[in-house]
């Protein structure tokens, strides 16, 4: 196929619109072949538009008559030629002359096809510009030679970098308005580069372009670049990579919904990651049930013994276990993190700025667990990349931001750089999807392989929501951690006595009372030590899934303990908030209420935690409690003004 | 499976994805069928997405003016292929002759009663909260800028300059009551993907996209606003090949798109699929 040699309409043509192209041979394109996807992002009025639509008029993909009809429209407006009203199809976007929301459109070169996105570069519509982005396989950043770098180039670029898109070219267009020098060229490229390595970008090369006059799009050598020896655009394009498949990485299946049409159980769902292979055991997180796979059904197609990743299947299992959609089956050597609270980078782009204690409902994968932002911990200027330093009770529209997020349920994740498809989610405040982030930070736990086979979780006939509402309130763990002395002990009590005072259903779990019973075989190894925590938090998540306010009092010294402690909580659907009663060693051990460090400093107690024992302070509990500063009334008012929120039933939970 | 259309499989996992949320996000939910090629690729999807089953209804807006042909392919696939068909009319323009030609309306005018508010009718009166429809991104520039759930507000108006974030296939599937949704699975696909995916499941397809005559039907609407193409192309592989080489746009038979620069999109935008 020959590039519109036949082009009879030349002569309307811009000035040099054939430039130095118009001979050049189009090969077949491999048609049996996964399209490319570039998106194409932007200060506004940089010029992307127009390079879309000259890109598909010199690589021959328009369709015939297209060419005339857009000039038909220009000249009823009365303006000179537009490419960009290829794809800016919308009047308000002709009459405006911006990209108001995403376009994709197919072309193809020599080697291959690709689908190119058109982001509008406008702030007001990022969210469509992040819509477009987020499927693309990479990215073309676009900055105007006479304006140089702009505002929106540094905030797309840092949202590029936010969104996994890390294959850039940055296209330096409108050159043929700087007279082709190669000074401009050069100051752009050192400018941007600067900037782009704080994001960790290493853009692949720059390239200058006139993409109004069809300058380094197709042919390198052209009279006005002489001094640029890389290559022009669409064989730029052509040297990118494609992705690489997912199917290396650890398995996650998500579980999209469970069909009876016949006498088959099939679960439906995606692999997302990794492969999934009939015969294999796999862990359904959160709860973690294991069963093994039977079968991968399909319809019309012959059976198949592995579902690669990206296949959207269903599956029938040997040991019936229950699974229901939001569930991710992985496998016992590469679990995901189940938690409650988790840190994230995210952008917002929703009307209503990001509200700290706003209830939100979270996205990821087939998840959808409601939840709260705990804190806003950082908030990013996403085209300075200054961090504003003041203390933030909410994240505006097109701002980013590290929060910390904390779920009523437990979430299945995973961190970002580990595995991006289970490390994304958005947010949805009331009807909308409203942020979007990436998790990080995430600790993974092995699992213990505390697990017989042959036993299966019993259901009653009372639901926890018909306990909630007969009780008034909903079931909680608090978990407080710290030093002997410091005053856990007392205020779980003052705490269970202002519950009960309330008309809730409240217990205190001491360490001590747990050790006379249920725990007198365990000592205070280390080892010991793990299945005391281990104990309680299972005991406490139980008393919990019945609709108590259960309060922990253990020193709970070791940090991965205790985000074992939550994962055991979180697994029964119960909320889980830790409590870091902090004072000094010096205080705690100048109060000694049972005299332990008098006896520990006299060597009759071996590993006492302060003394002779690590105590890993928590590094982003709930809550801290100061005790050795303030009163424990001071800190009792602190504690209900935290819990007491928690415990309040939600309406609109309750419609259906 | 043949590796020439390795491809297909990555269009066709995302398309049933997207069925089987719209099927488990929406208890009162259709699909739309308007007999043509697209529309036979999304019943074949579903059966996949379903194993074999089609657990929604079809609707057909039938105008009373399509090629009788087609009339006769969707009788035969309901019949064989079980499927719940709900036809949905506009009896009251048709009585009163309200149509284009005759009744001295444009084309646009024509569509907009016996397409747009037909399918307004069927939809409220079933009181379908979603609605699945087989449009493709580059048949068109207004469809190129759709969502895969796309909501329309309680007249049916689609606010495309405010369309919601669709990020990670997390898709909106919350909305204030009274909000009606098209749901667009195949938004992704080519024309050339369609017919490449029609020959390597063997899908059937109206007569009418095989030449006969010298002519072939490459677009099919109601007959007096579509017209056949030039083309000796008279099997799936034959069009598959004629596409490669082809310079006109899929719907520029279509007439009723011709009208003026914007007619399409104010279509669109008043609630057309």
């Amino acid at each position: 196929m020959k590039v519109r040699e036949e082009t009879a309409s030349a002569t309307d043509l811009p000035e040099q619109a054939l430039s130095d192209d118009s001979d050049r041979e189009f090969v077949e394109p491999l048609f049996g072949e996964k399209a490319f996807r570039v998106v194409i992002v932007g200060h506004v009025d940089h010029g992307k538009s127009t390079l879309v639509g000259r890109l598909l008029y010199e690589t021959g993909s328009l369709p015939d008559g297209k060419y005339e009809e857009i000039q038909t429209i220009c000249r009823r407006r009365n303006m000179p030629f537009e490419w960009a009203f290829l794809m800016d199809a919308l009047q308000a976007e002709r009459d405006q002359n911006i990209t108001i929301d995403v376009s994709q459109i197919w072309f193809h070169s020599a080697l291959r096809n690709y689908v190119i996105i058109d982001a509008p570069g406008h702030k007001e519509f990022l969210k469509n510009m992040v819509t477009g982005a987020a499927t693309a396989d990479a990215a073309l950043l676009l900055i105007a030679a006479n304006e140089g770098v702009q505002e929106q180039s540094r905030r797309h670029a840092y949202l590029l970098s936010l969104l996994g898109v890390g294959r850039v070219l940055v296209v330096v267009n409108k050159m043929d308005l700087v007279s082709y020098s190669s000074d401009v060229f050069a100051q752009i490229e050192a400018e941007y580069r600067a900037f782009l390595k704080q994001l960790r970008i290493e853009p692949i090369r720059f390239i200058p372009i006139s993409a109004r006059d069809g300058v380094n799009l197709i042919a390198a050598k052209t009279k006005h670049l002489g001094w640029y020896d890389g290559p022009a655009l669409i064989d730029a394009l052509d040297q990118l990579e494609a992705p690489k498949s997912a199917s290396d990485g650890p398995l996650r299946f998500a579980v999209q919904d469970i069909y009876r049409f016949d006498e088959r159980r099939i679960i439906a769902g995606r692999v997302e990651s990794g492969s999934l292979r009939v015969g294999e055991q796999i862990l359904f997180a959160p709860a973690n049930k294991e069963s093994t796979v039977a079968s991968i059904e399909s319809w019309q197609t012959p059976p198949i013994a592995v579902a690669p990743s990206g296949q959207a299947i269903g599956i029938t299992l040997k040991e019936q276990i229950f699974v229901e959609r939001g569930q991710v089956a992985a496998t016992a050597d590469a679990m995901p993190i189940e938690t409650n609270r988790f840190r994230a980078r995210l952008f917002w782009m929703g009307d209503r700025p990001l509200t700290l204690g706003r209830r939100y409902k979270v996205k990821l994968l087939t998840q959808e667990v409601e939840c709260q932002v705990a804190s806003i911990d950082r908030v990013i200027d996403a085209s300075s990349l200054e961090t504003t330093s003041s203390i933030r009770r909410s994240v505006g529209r097109n701002e980013v931001a590290e929060i910390t997020v904390q779920t009523r349920g437990p979430i299945v994740l995973d961190n970002y750089d580990r595995l991006a498809v289970s490390g994304r989610f958005v947010l949805v405040d009331e009807n909308d999807v409203a942020g979007g982030g990436i998790v990080f930070g995430g600790q993974y736990l092995d699992r213990a392989p505390y697990r017989s086979s042959n036993i299966s979780w019993a259901e009653g006939q009372v639901s926890l929501r018909e306990r909630i509402e007969r009780n008034g309130h909903r079931g909680l763990v608090v978990w407080f951690t710290g030093l002997s002395g410091a005053g856990k002990s007392t205020l779980a009590y003052a705490l269970e006595r202002e519950l009960f005072d309330r008309q809730m259903h409240a217990c205190v779990m001491d360490g001590d009372n747990l050790r006379h019973g249920l725990n007198a075989n365990l000592s205070f190894s280390p080892e010991d030590r793990v299945e005391n925590i281990r104990r309680a938090a299972e005991v406490a998540k139980l008393m919990a899934m019945t609709g108590l306010v259960v309060v922990t009092s253990f020193i709970s010294p070791y940090r991965a303990d205790r985000l074992k402690a939550r994962q055991i909580v979180s697994s029964g659907g119960v909320e889980f908030v830790e409590v870091h009663v902090s004072a000094p060693i010096e205080v705690c051990e100048s109060r000694d209420p049972k005299a332990l460090y008098q006896k520990a400093r006299a060597g009759l107690i071996q590993g006492f935690t302060g003394i002779d024992a690590p105590y890993e302070a928590p590094e982003d509990p709930e809550l801290i409690l100061k005790t050795g500063q303030e009163s424990i009334a001071t800190s009792l008012d602190q504690l209900l003004g935290f819990v007491i929120p928690l415990l309040r039933l939600d309406e609109a939970e309750y419609e259906i | 499976m043949d590796g020439r259309f390795a491809h297909l499989d990555a269009l066709e996992s995302q398309s049933v994805y997207i069925l089987r949320e719209a099927y488990r996000k929406f208890r009162r939910l259709a699909m739309l069928w308007s007999v043509g090629k697209d529309s036979s690729v999304l019943l074949w999807l579903m059966r996949k997405a379903f194993f074999g089953h089609l657990p929604i209804p079809c609707v057909h807006v039938d105008t009373s003016f399509k090629i009788p042909e087609m009339i006769a392919f969707r009788d035969q696939l309901v019949r064989e292929w079980g499927i719940d068909l709900v036809i949905g009319q506009n009896r009251e323009a048709l009585k009163t002759g309200r149509t284009f030609p005759q009744g001295a309306l444009t084309r646009v005018e024509c569509c907009g009663l016996l397409k747009r508010d037909a399918l307004q009718a069927v939809i409220e009166e079933r009181g379908y909260q979603a609605v699945i429809v087989g449009i493709r991104r580059d048949e068109e520039g207004t469809r190129a800028k759709e969502r895969y759930f796309s909501p329309r507000d309680k007249n049916f108006e689609w606010n495309f300059r405010d369309q919601p974030p669709e990020l990670w296939d997390q898709f909106k599937t919350d909305f204030d009551p009274g909000t009606h949704i098209r749901i667009h699975p195949l938004l992704h696909w080519t024309e050339t993907n369609v017919w490449e995916y029609i020959e390597r499941e063997n899908i059937p397809v109206v007569d009418l996209y095989f030449a006969r005559n010298g002519f072939r039907y490459r677009s099919l609407g109601c007959a007096p606003c579509t017209k056949p193409v030039q083309s000796t192309a008279s099997s799936v592989p034959a069009i598959i090949a004629e596409l490669r080489e082809t310079k006109l746009s899929e719907r520029s038979t279509r007439a009723q798109d011709q009208e003026s620069e914007d007619a399409f999109e104010r279509l669109r935008a008043s609630g057309y699929m």
